[in-house]
């Protein structure tokens, strides 16, 4: 397990099902990427898609039951994450890899000061006494652009704003200068002010620490600025990976297309109605044997019903699940 | 630097005063509660009792020489004198003065409700936040296990607990425990009644805990929690419990009267406080008898385990109310 290639994490046709009552969901099926030391990877899709859940996959934070990793490799820094114990995981969780969540309102202890919450990674990861964790987590507030860090941090989260929590979170996840944080749309509850603070916020500390971030959302807007390459997933498969720019400028999938056309834009011809993509995102429960995104694709033709797509391969980082890929390639020149 | 100024006074404008203690969610359930006047009354009423059975008797000696076990030797026929100056709450059978007595079974029967309630504490959160936590089948057996017990009437549980244990056969650790504090018949014999009422009374409140963590589990802070690697002992007794406290401090203070009421009912029957101790129940006991005659030896006692019971369930209510924001009266 020595060769990683440079990579920081490796995930290999990842699965991850859950079991419920209308039966298999296979929420995460079959994905695979690649994530480099300091790169930013962005992961974009709709509600419901295995964004997050392919990311809990990754630390191992899938409840089970119901849910189960099946089958696949994730190789963190060379390390089989899959094959380590409860115990082992445990060390990596908070100090190698770090995650910020969706919203910043409940993923704070409400009962707990913050000085305790964010001396506790200190003290579990690095071994930290209370002084020395008091210290660096008023200097990890300080970093975060908290004003008044020591007279804040014995606060509780209720005398917080959302954005001000929000950087508490980061100043968490960033305790132990993590190699890898995920962040799970950080900026979704939070108005657009304040995304812009916390992604400006994020990505000072990204080259200051020189940490990977996998940056999960359903915002293209926000990847755009921030990562180096991109995931589209839909329906619990990757649809699209391609570096950033390439994405943006010749997007090789129709869904991409759709929902790039979907980004309100403000040079948009008054009174045209705004476009969406038709339909709703289907049930992983009980996929159609063809493609998943058949129904609702606007050049789905009598073989996106009857057979799986490929993953084609565009050229050497551009990859696209689609029958047709060349061609929606070939045409998305000009745009 | 000017803007960045300007901003933090706007965001914060006391930055350079005095920020507000951080104790303000439970600062602000204590004010509701002084707002409770019924809250307020119990509160008042069960300090005056504590403070009057913990230091009364010692007065009381010092002032008159009377102690709850002190029997005149001069014999009338009649030793039960009504309320006086000298006795002002009477005297029992044997002319022991009452006042002494209620406040000595004072002390037990307050003893027996709060160590009771701090067992039930110990053994029902922990066991309540460890089910509601792990889930599952390990959660389905230790409710299980809860429900058996509860089935069997926990009367009868005491009453067989402190026949079989009770007198001679008196496990080793609590007779050394009462040894430490005098030792002696009587106080194993209350010991014994401490355990046995703790061991029943722990399950509510592993059933209240467990129905609490379970609606806290998965908040997103438990899952914050275990992606900065907390180990789950540490989840359950540090992220969860704490949250889950202000149904406990409540059903703790509902359950002191209802121990203590138990222990009542038991000392009334003759099986839980023995003579010469006495308990506020067992003082209604003896009471009872000559309840036509000197009905001052059932109306003292009775009358202040009452009062000190309803303080106690007013108190239980109020605190319910103060500390759950949701049903609060405008």
């Amino acid at each position: 397990m020595s060769e990683n290639n440079g990579n920081l994490l490796t995930v290999n046709d990842l699965r991850t099902y859950f079991q419920t009552e209308d039966g298999v969901v296979k929420a995460v099926d079959g994905i695979s990427f690649e994530l480099k030391k300091g790169e930013t990877l962005g992961i974009v899709g709709e509600s419901g898609s295995g964004k997050s859940v392919s990311n809990l996959s990754v630390m191992r934070l899938i409840p089970e039951p119901p849910g189960k990793i099946v089958s696949g490799d994730i190789l963190f820094d060379g390390i089989d994450v899959r094959r380590l114990s409860d115990e082992e995981v445990r060390n990596i969780r908070g100090k190698r890899i770090a995650m910020i969540f969706q919203d910043p309102m409940t993923s704070l202890n409400p009962f707990l000061k913050i000085s305790t919450q964010l001396m506790e990674v200190t003290q579990i990861h690095l071994g930290h006494s209370r002084e020395q964790a008091y210290d660096h987590a008023l200097e990890m507030l300080r970093k975060v652009n908290i004003p008044a860090p020591e007279k804040r941090i014995d606060g509780y989260p209720h005398e917080f704003s959302g954005g001000m929590r929000q950087r508490v979170m980061i100043a968490m996840a960033l305790s132990c200068e993590p190699e890898l944080l995920i962040a799970d749309e950080p900026t979704t509850a939070l108005d657009v002010t304040i995304q812009a603070q916390i992604l400006e916020l994020i990505k000072g500390l990204r080259t200051e620490l020189g940490t990977s971030v996998i940056l999960i959302t359903h915002d293209l807007g926000v990847v755009a600025g921030m990562t180096d390459k991109i995931i589209v997933m839909y329906a619990g498969k990757i649809f699209e990976s391609a570096p950033t720019k390439e994405l943006f400028a010749k997007p090789a999938n129709p869904y991409t297309k759709g929902l790039l056309k979907s980004v309100p834009d403000p040079a948009h011809e008054h009174g045209e109605p705004l476009y969406q993509i038709p339909g709703l995102p289907p049930d992983v429960a009980n996929l159609p044997p063809g493609c998943p995104f058949a129904e609702r694709c606007d050049r789905a033709e009598e073989i996106c019903e009857r057979e799986f797509p490929p993953f084609v391969q565009i050229n050497e980082n551009h990859h696209s699940l689609c029958h047709f890929a060349k061609e929606v390639h070939a045409s998305s020149g000009g745009e | 630097m000017r803007e960045e100024q300007h901003i933090k006074d706007e965001v914060m404008p006391d930055a350079d005063g005095p920020v507000v203690a951080g104790t303000s969610l439970w600062k602000d359930a204590w004010k509701r509660l002084l707002k409770n006047k019924l809250a307020v009354f119990g509160l008042v009423v069960i300090a005056i009792m504590v403070v009057v059975v913990t230091i009364g008797p010692w007065i009381q000696q010092w002032l008159t020489g009377l102690t709850p076990d002190y029997i005149p030797e001069d014999g009338d026929q009649i030793r039960s004198f009504p309320p006086s100056w000298e006795h002002p709450m009477g005297t029992d059978d044997a002319g022991r003065d009452l006042l002494a007595r209620v406040m000595q079974g004072g002390q037990i029967s307050l003893m027996v409700g709060i160590i009771s309630t701090i067992v039930s504490l110990i053994v029902g959160v922990s066991y309540g936040a460890i089910a509601g936590y792990l889930g599952g089948r390990v959660d389905n057996i230790m409710m299980r296990i809860v429900d058996i017990i509860y089935a069997i009437p926990y009367i009868l549980i005491v009453i067989v607990l402190l026949s079989v244990f009770g007198g001679e056969n008196i496990p080793g650790w609590i007779n050394s425990l009462s040894e430490f504090f005098g030792g002696g018949a009587g106080l194993n014999q209350i010991f014994l009644l401490f355990f046995a009422l703790g061991l029943v009374s722990w399950l509510t409140m592993a059933r209240v805990v467990r129905g609490q963590i379970l609606s806290l589990k998965n908040e997103e802070f438990v899952m914050a929690a275990k992606a900065t690697g907390v180990s789950t002992p540490r989840i359950i007794f540090k992220h969860l419990v704490p949250n889950a406290l202000g149904p406990v401090i409540v059903y703790a203070t509902l359950t002191v009267p209802s121990v203590m009421l138990t222990e009542a009912f038991l000392s009334f029957l003759g099986i839980g406080v023995q003579a010469p101790y006495a308990s506020w129940g067992s003082l209604a006991a003896d009471g009872i008898k000559n309840i036509a005659i000197f009905p001052w030896q059932l109306i003292f006692p009775g009358v202040t385990m009452a009062l000190t019971l309803f303080s106690l369930n007013f108190l239980g209510d109020g605190l319910r109310d103060a500390l759950d924001p949701q049903t609060r009266k405008f």
